[in-house]
Parts: C-alpha cells; structure tokens; sequence
C-alpha cells in the first residue's frame, strides 16, 4: 500500500489540455447547440491522459482490501470468495447490449435466464415465485413489506399497519418498515438469544388485528437457530399476519433449512452474499423477493426493469457451477468453519450464549476485561495482521458485540492463522494495551478522526479547494 | 442425509478429510449433520435439490453463450432514459480490479481508502456536473433517486405531504414514484403538460392550493424536449416547496444544469456516463442538494478529515442520518449505494475529462439532429411537438408504426421506442452517419 506516494485526488493531477479519450470526427454538419440551452460554465472536471488515469486507480486499488486480499470475517455480510467465472459471464457482449425496452422476442436468452434464476431460487428456498426488481437487501425488504402491505389492503384489511420486529433485528428492518409506512414492534429475546415466545402471544393478544407481518432472520443476528420457528410462524398466521424472511442470514441454510418449510410467506435474497456475487465496496447487489403462491400479485413496482440483471447473471453462473451436488454443502461448511473459531477462541474472548452456532456468531469482547482494550481495539489490531475487522458493536444486545462469520471458503490453514492472531491480541492487550489501543500501526493512513469530518463537512473538492 | 465423504473435491471448498475430521472434532459433533442438531426434524430439508448438475467451467460458459445467442443483437436507436453511449476500454479494466471488485463497504477506514477516496472524487464530480453544492455516496439508479427525493422533501416539508410531479416526467420513474408514494401516504399530483412542455400556470395553480412539499421536474423530458423552467424555482420557493429536477447525467456536460435552474435536489440516473445497457442494470443514480440540505440527504456520504498522523484521510460521514443509526425514524432505508457504479463514472469522467464529455454531448446532440432532419425529409415523419430538443426526439410516423418498428429489427436496428403512438428515437456518439443513413433508407421504404 503506498497512499503516500498516489495520495493525490484526480482533481490534483489535472493539467489544462491533456486528454485520456479518444471521439469520431463529427461528420453530422453544423448542428451547433443553441445558447439558451447550454450551462454558463463549464463542469471543472479533470483533465488527464489515459496512463495517468489508469496509475491514478491502479493505485488507490492498492490501499483496498478485498476478499480476494485476505480472510475478511465480517459478521452478517457473507464476504464468501467471488467466482472469476461469474465475471466473465456477466461480460458477455450478447448481454452488455441489451436495451431493456428491446422487444421481448429479441431478448430470448436473457429472458430465459430470468426463469431459470427464478426456478433455482424457488427451489433452494420453498417458495413460489420471485421478482427480481429490487437493487440490494434493504430494497427487497421493503419490496417484502410493500407485496405484505398490498397483500392486506387488497382484502380491505387496512388496519394492519404493525411489524414485529426481534429487538436483535438488523438495523434495516426497522428502517424498512418505516419507509413502507408500518410501525414497527419489538418483541424481547430470550436469554439464550431467541424471541422469547410468552412476549410474542402477549403481542399477538393486544395487537392482533393490526399485525401485518412477523420480520425475521433465521439464524438470527446472534447466528442462532431459531428452533421455535413453526410455533411463531403459527402464532403469526392464525392472527392473520404474514411472516417475512430477512435472507441475509441464507447461507448455512443451504442444504439443511428451506425458508418456505420453516412458515415464512414472503423473503428476499441478497444475492452478493449467498449467492458469490461482489459487494463492489457496497453495491451493486440484488434483493430479489420471494412469495407463496398467490401473493406474486402484490408484487410492487420498485424499479423499472429486472433490478440489477447483471448481478443476476453473476447469481446463475454461480448455481451452474455448484449444482446440486454442492450447494447443499454450502452452509453444513459454513457452519462448521464458524464453530472452529467459536470453539478455538471462546476461552479468551467472552462468549455469551455458549451453544452450536449457524454460520456466525458474536463474542462480547476480550473475557479480560481489566486491560481496557476494547472491541473497536481488538478489530483495528486485526488490520495490522492483514486482516479485516469482523463486524462491531452489532448486535446491540451486548456492549462490546465482536460478531465473526469465516463462510465456506476458507481453508483450515486460513481459520488456524486468523485464530493465531486473535489469541495474540488478547495476549498483547495485557503485555502491551497501547499497541492496541493505538492500532492500526501498518495500514497507510491511522484511526481516523470521525468527528472532524462530521462537524465541518468536506464532501467536495470544490470545498477542499475552498478551505486551502 | 450429509455424510463428510461429500464435502469432497470442489474448487470452492477447501476441506480435506482430516481437516473435517479435526474441525469436527473441535467443534464437539460427529458429523456434519451434527451442527444442525438443534432444528426441529418436521423442518429440515433432507430431498435433493431440483437444480442441474455440477458443471465445469467450460459447461457454464457454454449454457451462457447458448442463451447468449438467443438475443438479438440490434444497433440502438432507443432511449427512454437508457442510453447506449461508448465505454472507454480502460474502465471495465479497472472496474475488475478485485481490490475494488471484492471490497465491503468502507467501514474499516484504514484499509478501505481506495474506495472512500474515489466516492469522494465521485461526489465532487457530480456537482460539477449538477451544478449543485453536495452529492451523497450514489443510488441505486435514477428511478429510485427520484423516489428519494420525493421523500426527502416530504422529510424536509414537515407537515406537507404532497408533491406534484410534471407529466413530463418519464413513466418508468412516474411508476416507481407512485409506489413509494402510495406507502408512504404521500399524495402525487400530476402537473400537466402544454403544446409538449410542463404549464407553468397549471404549476402556480396547483402550488396556490398548498401543502406542498416539492415540485419533480424531468430535464430533458420524456418527449426529449429541453424545457425552460425560468421562473420555477421561485414559485416553488414562494410557496415553501423544494423544487427537484430529474435530468441525464451525460446532458449536463452542456444543458443548463439543475444548480443553474434554481433546484434544490438534483437526482438522475448516471447509465449515460458510459455504462453498459445490460438489460436494464446495474446503472447508477444520483442526489445532490443545495448545502442547506446537506443534513436531510438520504445515503452514504463521504467527507475529508485527518488521521492520527495528521495525514489527510477520507470517511463515511454524517452518519447520525442514516438508517442503522435512527432505525424507526429512519425516512430511508437505504444502506449501500451503488459504489462499483460509482467508480465507473468517476473513471469515465477522469478520461472523458472537462472536454470529452462535452465533446460526446455535441456528437449525440449533432447525430440526432442530424437523423431528425433525414426522416422529416422522407415525408413520412413529422416531430410532434415543434421544440428544441437534446438528443432524443418524439415524432409521429405516416404510415403503420409497428410493421415500420418491426422492418427496423429485421434490418439489426432497434429503431426507438414505441411510445403515445409515436416514435421517440435517441442518438449517442456511438451511432455513425452510415448507421443514421441505413436506418433512414428503411424508415423511407
């Protein structure tokens, strides 16, 4: 990583002039743009040739670090290693050029490969149909609320305007369910991490009539399997609400669990973390919704066209490549690669609910509490290793959430190393605090000061310039 | 039932016999089966997936050249907000760099400068573009955008909760707008058009009636026309409504730009800047904002601070707005944006520079106009509205529209899009004066 030397912005490399692209000669004639139309001053874009472009973003690739960099055991987002093939698929010229207001009989291939992504995802998750309009996890689950919200308004059942909500849910749920108008409520967990199921019936007694849906993970965010599932599920039905998947907890479910099996109605998929397509440094993924029969007439209109097709194209390259002689093994791996960890460091890190987990699951920081290293130090410390930071502070059950999902990819050899480190830290945090309080040490730039960037707000270079 | 002989001999896996063994050990199960002891029997899914059969890499490219040659390949004529423009080789170069490709989101400041650095650069470009103090991080695409700037100015209105939307606007958009509205409770007013434009009277009308929250205008709009919106912004001020413009990113090279138009939220999909048409996505959208609303935006931002090495550094910032942090109270859900999409424009604009996105927007504006001028002069075609346009336009066709739109595909051409019994045909830079002339050639037969 070399920040220091190509830290520069495009902006600061422009010089007046230079060029890194190469037009056709207008041959048209003189078709000159009318003045009452055009902008009083030019876009202060850069201007540079085509190698300074190239070294520009070869290099700031180089203070990245993605899956294929290191062992990125990020809890919830499924960093499971991407397949080269998707991309070379995805490339494909036969697709790149397709206009989406093509007529249909000019798109067979493409349309063809909508179905057959479709029936795959039906069968790996029990349910019946599938659209593939929405662009991320968080649009699918609104996409989820909104076909639930048509689905009861349609039956003039107008008052169901309540979503309940695990208080260990993914911030997003929450959030969903206000964008779709609902009102979310917070049903307690248990000791042992799962919906404790007396507060539920207490809920569905008061609030019966306005439950629109139950909002779940399973494995929820602690990575546990929520073993009372088919009671919730009837709990919830016979009030006459819906139960909604939050699919981003999929993988360990591949080969073991079907969503549609457990009792859920209506679930999305992040295809980037199941299904091996790229997180790109947050998007583009795909959050394709997934219903019962009978319910894929509530779907809403959340895009125009198949939401991100390319990404689709990446999700069905990857099923072929699997089969199903493999995927089942998906999650049985992704399981047991989690409880290695679990069980390889649950002496030194705080464990607080002490059980097989799923794919994930959460420590509460360092078991030594007396050294004053926190979780924040401990996840800094691992980028000095080369590694990346599991997920902090979430779930927001306990303080010092340190939350640790490997997938199925990673080698015993990758697992031993990352175990290694951990064990050090912990060390290091009674030999050494400062050197991890201080982390990181190695990375080319140092803990950042959050509150700088947020008191006085930079987001430009126009402001940048301004402030020099 | 899951035995360990079959977690065996596949490229994505990495499990040896004895590593199993070991783990397994550890892990205090005696096999795989064993990990899942806790899941009620009545639920476990124990039949075979109805799904194909393993396949070789040479076997997938080979099911995706199969369905590859289906599709027609056609020379693109069509727009309706999705553009076939010209993708400089270097980028898609760039974009598989797996640094990028493989990346989380930026959370781990430290490790992830490649990506916070260019969404800077990203943000940056876009208000050049725009015209506008602050972009967020990228959207989804333009649809969407719109969606969240509907909802921003019902967020930022308070206790207003209508928004009139020009009939301009494009259906595609229209439609998504209607979606969030209907669940958000926000009531649309359409504000109709005259002789091809939105009716500034028909606006003042509907902002007189009050509790307004924003006014959505499309630059260009839906039949390509390049509208005047003089006087806009103040009638939406005046009645404390925020004024919103929808435009083509790659137009704003030359047109007059929203910032210029008084607008207080920008939003628009990026597609044009070079991306690949691909059957409808990813594309990319975008929001920018005047600095006063820097606080209501919805999305990712990222903004300049220092490191503890007093080294210039670049963050996620103002994240009190965002949804993991007010949950409930969120009024978006939002949580990524559209980041590779990002770096594709922001590359794109690197290359293209101050001068080639400029240059690209005269060759479609030039070729368009061109192609224009060539059916007018069959006889057969006439514009439906009489005004000035960017580079796509509306006409009307003497004769029978689906057999002509149907002789184009014959001939390889996708010869607009069929739309109010009209043609509406784009041109990009892409398209050369002998593709214009043959497509010409067939609309005269």
């Amino acid at each position: 990583m070399n920040n220091r030397l190509y830290g520069n912005l495009i902006f600061e490399l422009s010089k007046e002039g230079r060029k890194g692209y190469s037009l056709p000669k207008n041959n048209f004639g003189a078709y000159e743009i009318p003045a009452s139309m055009k902008r009083a001053e030019e876009a202060q874009l850069p201007e540079c040739d085509e190698l300074t472009v190239v070294r520009h973003y070869t290099n700031l690739s180089n203070n990245n670090f993605g899956v294929d960099t290191g062992f990125y055991p990020l809890g919830s987002c499924t960093m499971k290693y991407n397949p080269k093939i998707n991309e070379e698929m995805a490339a494909q010229p036969q697709f790149q050029n397709l206009h989406p207001q093509q007529p249909a009989d000019t798109t067979k291939g493409a349309l063809a490969l909508v179905t057959l992504l479709e029936k795959s995802l039906c069968e790996l998750t029990g349910l019946a149909h599938f659209t593939f309009k929405p662009y991320a996890g968080a649009h699918g689950e609104l996409t989820g609320l909104m076909t639930i919200d048509n689905y009861h308004r349609s039956r003039g059942d107008k008052a169901r305007k309540k979503v309940i909500v695990p208080d260990s849910a993914h911030g997003t749920n929450p959030a969903s369910a206000a964008v779709c108008g609902l009102e979310i409520i917070e049903v307690k967990s248990l000791a042992n991490g799962q919906v404790d199921l007396a507060d539920l019936e207490r809920l569905v007694e008061l609030e019966g009539s306005s439950i629109s849906a139950m909002m779940m993970t399973n494995p929820n965010t602690l990575g546990l399997f929520e073993t009372r599932i088919p009671e919730i599920a009837k709990l919830i039905h016979e009030c006459g609400g819906l139960m909604y998947y939050d699919g981003a907890n999929l993988n360990p479910m591949l080969g073991a669990c079907r969503p549609g099996d457990m009792g859920f109605d209506v679930m999305h998929i992040n295809l980037h973390k199941t299904f091996s397509t790229p997180h790109g440094g947050g998007g583009p993924g795909a959050g394709p919704v997934g219903v019962r029969e009978g319910l894929q007439e509530f779907f809403p209109v959340v895009s125009p066209y198949f939401g991100n097709f390319g990404v689709m194209m990446r999700a069905y390259a990857y099923i072929l490549s699997l089969g199903r002689e493999h995927v089942k093994e998906v999650g049985p791996l992704a399981v047991l690669n989690a409880n290695y960890i679990k069980e390889s460091l649950k002496d030194v890190y705080e464990l607080p609910i002490d059980t097989v987990c799923c794919h994930e699951f959460v420590f509460d920081g360092l078991k030594d509490k007396s050294t004053g290293v926190t979780t924040m130090d401990v996840a800094k410390r691992l980028l000095d290793y080369g590694y990346h930071a599991p997920t902090i502070y979430f779930p927001l059950l306990f303080h010092e959430s340190l939350m640790i999902e490997p997938t199925e990819n990673e080698s015993k050899e990758t697992l031993d190393g990352f175990i290694a480190v951990m064990r050090q830290i912990a060390e290091e945090a009674k030999t050494n605090p400062d050197e991890v309080k201080s982390a990181p040490h190695t990375t080319p730039i140092g803990r950042v000061d959050d509150v700088l960037a947020a008191k006085h707000p930079v987001v430009t270079y126009r402001q940048l310039k301004a402030e020099a | 039932m899951l035995n360990v002989q079959c977690s065996m001999n596949f490229k994505f896996f990495p499990h040896t016999q004895d590593d199993l063994q070991a783990m397994m050990a550890k892990a205090g199960v005696k096999d795989l089966d064993g990990l899942y002891a806790q899941i009620p029997e009545s639920i476990r899914f124990r039949g075979d997936y109805k799904l194909p059969s393993e396949m070789s890499e040479m076997e997938v490219r080979d099911v995706f050249a199969k369905l590859g040659s289906q599709n027609k390949q056609l020379t693109c004529f069509a727009g309706y907000g999705v553009y076939d423009h010209y993708t400089p080789s270097v980028i898609p170069q760039l974009l598989n760099r797996s640094e990028f490709l493989t990346s989380y989101t930026p959370y781990q400041a430290e490790i992830s400068q490649g990506t916070l650095h260019y969404i800077f650069e990203y943000q940056s470009m876009m208000t050049e573009l725009t015209g506008m103090d602050i972009s967020n991080a990228s959207m989804y695409d333009g649809t969407t955008a719109a969606a969240e700037g509907m909802m921003m100015a019902v967020a930022a209105g308070k206790k207003q909760n209508k928004v009139l939307v020009s009939a301009g606007m494009n259906p595609k958009t229209r439609e998504v707008l209607d979606t969030y509205a209907l669940h958000q409770g926000i009531e649309l007013v359409t504000i109709p058009m005259k002789d091809g434009v939105t009716s500034k009277e028909n606006l003042e009308a509907l902002l007189a009636e009050g509790s307004v929250a924003g006014v959505m205008v499309q630059q260009p709009n839906v039949y390509g026309i390049v509208e005047d919106f003089t006087g806009f912004a103040e009638a939406c001020h005046e009645q404390k409504a925020l004024f919103i413009m929808d435009s083509v990113a790659s137009d704003l090279a030359v047109l007059k730009t929203p910032g210029e138009w008084g607008a207080d939220i920008a939003v628009g999909d990026g597609q044009s800047l070079g991306i690949p048409m691909l059957f409808g996505g990813p594309y990319v959208g975008y929001m920018c904002c005047t600095e006063k609303l820097i606080r209501k935006m919805p999305g990712r931002i990222v903004g300049m601070t220092k490191d503890n090495r007093d080294q210039r550094a670049f963050v996620l910032t103002l994240q009190a707005r965002e949804q993991h942090i007010r949950r409930q109270k969120a009024t978006s859900n939002i949580c990524s944006n559209q980041s590779l999409m990002a770096l594709f424009v922001t590359v794109y604009c690197s290359l293209m520079g101050k001068q080639g996105v400029k240059e690209a927007a005269e060759l479609s504006y030039a070729g368009a106009h061109y192609l224009c001028d060539e059916l007018k002069k069959t006889g057969k075609f006439q514009l439906v509205y009489d005004k000035p346009f960017f580079n796509e336009f509306f006409v009307k066709y003497d004769g029978d529209v689906d057999a002509l739109y149907q002789r184009f595909i014959d001939a390889g051409f996708l010869g607009g899009v069929k739309f109010e019994d009209g043609l509406l045909f784009a041109v990009t830079e892409k398209r050369t004066k002998e593709e214009i002339d043959n497509l010409v050639k067939i609309a005269a037969l």
